[in-house]
């Protein structure tokens, strides 16, 4: 069955970005941060396994300005692949497919996302957690 | 002329009933991942500070070994579905993209049992 020659629908670049359409994309790369992050908790958990001197080490590099920051990063975009995957679930289920509500639901993502990263990081600092 | 049924051509061409598994089991382990991570995100902002001993014997804790397991199992499961879509839309070449897919759930099963024999072993081994 020759699958070669039919048309495509147009790409990307062809559309205009919009605010809706960024917050997918931003989905999608926190879906890839995500894993990428989720190495800090398994090294920070074998590290955790294999010893004091192993765990202070892992600890002196993720309470690193470097190692926060990563950490700062990686906690947003958690939060925001799972608030933005909340309203995935109630697209799911047919509901929020309105343009004005998607837009709305986006913000509230944002929102929810900046506010779970920033009392995390609160709780984190005030707790001395910090990691 | 061609005798076979309708049905008879498409078969083992299509989903066979399979199609909708991988996008099912993506919202299942989403839905786990909601309440695993923000209870893993604050208890770790809580616990990670207080050294070796209080973090050894957070992890050690039942509650806190089991549900990590979970959302270690759940996270690389979630994690593998995800990548795998990610690289079927965007990785041309069938070859490179298949091999890429079974790199990806090989590491994530490596990954995943990694980060749970590290829980299993804090929590038995005192």
């Amino acid at each position: 069955m020759p699958t070669d020659n039919r048309p495509l629908s147009p790409h990307l670049q062809i559309y205009r970005p919009q605010w809706t359409s960024g917050l997918s994309i931003c989905h999608r790369l926190a879906g890839v941060v995500n894993t990428i992050g989720s190495l800090l908790v398994i090294y920070w958990l074998v590290s955790l396994a294999s010893g004091p001197a192993a765990f202070e080490r892992a600890q002196a590099i993720l309470g690193s300005w470097p190692g926060l920051f990563v950490l700062f990063f990686f906690s947003l975009a958690l939060f925001y692949h799972l608030c933005n995957g909340v309203r995935h679930l109630f697209w799911d289920a047919g509901k929020g497919f309105e343009l004005d509500t998607a837009w709305r639901s986006g913000q509230a993502a944002v929102a929810g996302a900046v506010g779970l990263t920033v009392i995390v990081w609160i709780v984190a600092l005030t707790t001395g957690g910090g990691g | 002329m061609n005798l076979r049924t309708p049905v008879k051509e498409a078969r083992g061409l299509g989903s066979a009933k399979g199609g909708t598994h991988h996008w099912l089991m993506q919202r299942v382990s989403a839905i786990a991942l909601l309440l695993l991570v923000l209870w893993f995100a604050f208890s770790i902002a809580i616990n990670a500070g207080g050294g070796y001993e209080a973090a050894r014997a957070w992890i050690a804790s039942p509650i806190t070994a089991g549900a990590v397991i979970l959302l270690l199992a759940a996270a690389f499961y979630h994690a593998q579905l995800g990548l795998q879509v990610v690289l079927e839309d965007y990785v041309g070449n069938k070859a490179v993209q298949l091999a890429a897919v079974i790199a990806v759930k090989f590491l994530a099963v490596i990954l995943a049992l990694t980060g749970i024999l590290a829980v299993l072993s804090i929590a038995f081994g005192g």
